[in-house]
């Protein structure tokens, strides 16, 4: 199979809105015929990372490269990146506003949801340029 | 096992949207109205019990795939909510009860097949 490849603009204003992407690459894996196992795992990393660009960064860019064997998802933006990986990898650490609380979101569960469900998880930050993940899923 | 319709008639629960109800197993429940919670913890056969209703929750439903949404306290889904979940075939039901006496209903009707 040939590399797919899929890429979004995520709109950082609208957060009940948040999640086109996802759907949008959940719908794509699902008339591939990837498992069901898989494209939920893809469906949920990408989506958690999806809402944090925009709770945290004002939305950003989605791209999404799809093989056989892995499926890549590659979420930039350029927001105010991250000062403490570690510890914004902890269960509970959020800095998310009060209205994203009061949705059900800014739990501090969105990094480790990301790790639980995907097989490799990478992140690049610069305080004041931008944070990219690239997490990476094995079918 | 159980699909969601029949879960659904024997709790007593109204439909705001239903489609393939009879389709979806269902196993369980997950009670939580803190979204990053239910999206990494809820199983895929999970139903949600929740009394949030915004669009988010049906976005989280269909990311997780789960079986349906059941909002307890006579809570209503708000209008963006129902369309999102119409639009994506997500079973969402009601429940008058608070969560707890919800999630009990279910237990003992999953209990009993
Ligand atoms: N794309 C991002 N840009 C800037 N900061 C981020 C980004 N993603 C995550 N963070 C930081 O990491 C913290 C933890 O993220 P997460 O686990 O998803 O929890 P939550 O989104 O519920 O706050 C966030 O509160 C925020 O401070
Ligand atoms: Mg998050």
């Amino acid at each position: 199979m040939e590399p797919i490849v899929l890429t979004y603009q995520v709109d950082g204003e609208d957060f009940s809105a948040a999640g086109e992407a996802s759907s949008s690459v959940k719908k794509t894996l699902k008339q591939l015929g990837f498992s069901p196992d898989v494209i939920r795992r893809v469906a949920i990393a990408m989506y958690e990372g999806e809402i944090n660009m925009v709770i945290h960064a004002d939305g950003g860019e989605a791209r999404v490269e799809i093989t056989q064997s892995t499926i890549c998802i590659i979420l930039a933006d350029k927001g105010p990146g991250i000062k403490d990986i570690n510890l914004a990898m902890q269960e509970g650490y959020s800095t998310a506003p009060e209205e994203v609380r009061n949705l059900g979101f800014g739990a501090g569960m969105g990094l480790p949801n990301i790790k639980k469900y995907s097989d490799e998880l990478k992140i690049d930050t610069e305080l004041g340029v931008g944070t990219t993940l690239t997490i990476l899923i094995n079918t | 096992m159980m699909n969601v319709h029949e879960l659904a008639k024997a709790c007593g629960f109204t439909y705001f949207s239903g489609a393939n109800a009879e389709a979806r197993p269902v196993c369980g429940a997950y009670c939580c109205d803190l979204l990053s919670w239910v999206i990494g913890r809820a199983g895929d056969e999970d139903a949600l019990v929740t009394v949030m209703s915004n669009t988010n929750v049906m976005a989280v439903a269909v990311m997780a795939d789960l079986p349906c949404v059941i909002l307890s306290e006579g809570v209503k889904p708000d209008e963006r909510a129902l369309e999102k979940a119409i639009e994506n075939d997500i079973i969402v039901l009601s429940s008058p009860d608070p969560t707890y006496a919800t999630a009990v209903k279910i237990y003992e009707v999953l209990k009993s097949v």
